[in-house]
């Protein structure tokens, strides 16, 4: 590769106690307090579950899990670091390199599934797998091209699409899996990792819109016009690589609606209106509540009766300052 | 009247939702500098949990601190939240700490700005809401 190492031109001694963008400090603080390690997640539990899924569903398995290991480490060693010479303030220079080095723990952590569950010859099957599916290639290939391209705001954009859209073809299996009362261990591993990318997404595509503001409406029209193209580019070929994987357990359709769900998702992020209709959104309520156990409809006091709606629901947190 | 009170960070997801509500809105200042929120009427609050983990700090600070006025907290009527099923346990967090406290239903939850199909249930919703109250 030809491409010249960018950096920040100038670097000055950052100073937390002078804050430009409190959103920095922030975001900062949520990620530094999420921090995780896989060796924190007793995954050996899941080991007799493991044995109980037939050899397709272990295959598949490992192919869900090298995929979604390339794209964490695209995002770990290249996409997070192409941000930090964009950065508006120093903050968010920092607030990059977090990212960087937690996607590297993502990627790490399902070599520590890998070891857990499987053996050398099945996982170097599938690693072998993910650098010969054209669809898993070709979706890394259109992002890294961003990465490389010298447009700032489109850089975000590929990264947002990343963070909240792309990885979710993959993390439908764990959360499948769990609703199933099966793999718990490593779906909770895998919430932890879906948790992380939010925080990234939602980061991202606020510094994205705020790079817009400064926009002309020319240059925000052309930014608008790519993001769209980008987003429906990158959607076939998920649709693709969803079929790959998932035509063989049936799961494809169901697969689907939750990628439509998340790339309304991913377009709110970067601050646009979802375009997927509520009617191929339909993700399936076991999927949702795998994902969120707040996610479930009778929490829609407007929608129901009303009846089976309950108030004072257990919440296991306090707020220290929170004194009334 | 009915009406809204709402927190929205600088990101100004919720304050996105709320505008497309179209429903008279007052939002609670974001800086300790600025003049505290004082209300006259009942109202629903509106609020975002935004990160995730089960660490304090899931409701504002600045939220908290117009809740601990007396006034205020007695005319909460309702609770909707905002944020992001990818939150896992903390999806709308704050909104349901805040039910919990006041004693007020969680009437509803959305994620991220909200979908036009979201707009319509809380609008239509608090339409009927308001009407009902006493």
């Amino acid at each position: 590769m030809t491409n010249k190492l960018k950096l920040v031109s100038h670097v000055d001694a950052i100073n937390w106690n002078k804050i430009e963008d409190e959103k920095d400090v922030d975001v900062w603080n949520r990620l530094t307090n999420n921090f995780w390690l896989p060796e924190k997640i007793p995954l050996s539990n899941d080991i007799q579950s493991w044995n109980q899924l037939t050899p397709g569903e272990q295959q598949l398995t490992l192919r869900v899990f090298t995929g979604l290991t390339l794209l964490d480490t695209i995002q770990g060693t290249v996409g997070a670091v192409s941000l930090i010479p964009d950065s508006i303030t120093p903050h968010e220079e920092a607030v990059y390199t977090n990212i960087a080095f937690m996607e590297s723990v993502h990627a790490k952590s399902y070599s520590s599934i890998f070891s857990t569950l499987s053996n050398t010859k099945d996982i170097d099957e599938a690693f072998r797998w993910s650098t010969e599916n054209e669809n898993l290639q070709r979706k890394a290939k259109i992002v890294m091209d961003y990465y490389q391209g010298d447009d700032p705001l489109k850089r975000k954009v590929a990264s947002v699409l990343l963070e909240s859209f792309l990885f979710y073809s993959g993390f439908y299996l764990p959360m499948w899996f769990s609703s199933r009362a099966r793999m718990t261990n490593t779906a909770d591993l895998i919430r932890l990792i879906i948790r992380d990318e939010a925080v990234h997404g939602y980061y991202i595509g606020y510094k994205f819109q705020k790079g817009l503001e400064a926009a002309t409406q020319e240059r925000r029209d052309e930014i608008k016009d790519y993001a769209f193209n980008l987003v429906f580019e990158l959607y076939e070929n998920e649709v693709q690589y969803t079929q790959d994987l998932y035509d063989e357990v049936g799961l494809t359709e169901d697969v689907k609606k939750f990628l439509h769900y998340n790339a309304n998702k991913a377009l709110m992020n970067l601050g646009y209106e979802a375009i997927f209709p509520k009617d191929v959104c339909d993700v399936n309520p076991a999927i949702l509540s795998a994902l969120s156990p707040n996610a479930d409809e009778n929490h829609d006091f407007f929608s129901g009766s009303g009846s089976s709606y309950v108030i004072g629901k257990a919440v296991n947190t306090e707020d220290d300052d929170w004194d009334f | 009247m009915a009406d809204i009170v709402y927190f929205s960070s600088t990101s100004g997801n919720t304050a996105r939702f709320v505008e497309k509500l179209g429903r008279p809105a007052t939002r609670i200042p974001l800086h300790a500098r600025d003049e505290p929120l004082q209300v006259t009427e009942p109202y629903v609050l509106c609020l975002p949990t935004y990160g995730g983990g089960n660490n304090a700090g899931a409701v504002p600070k600045q939220v908290i601190k117009f809740l601990n006025n007396e006034t205020n907290r007695s005319l909460i009527r309702g609770v909707i939240g905002a944020g992001n099923t990818n939150f896992g346990e903390a999806y709308c967090l704050a909104g349901d700490i805040i039910a919990s406290k006041c004693k007020v239903p969680h009437l509803y939850r959305f994620e991220v700005f909200g979908t036009p199909d979201d707009v319509r249930i809380v609008h239509d919703g608090l339409e009927a809401f308001w009407t009902r109250q006493p």
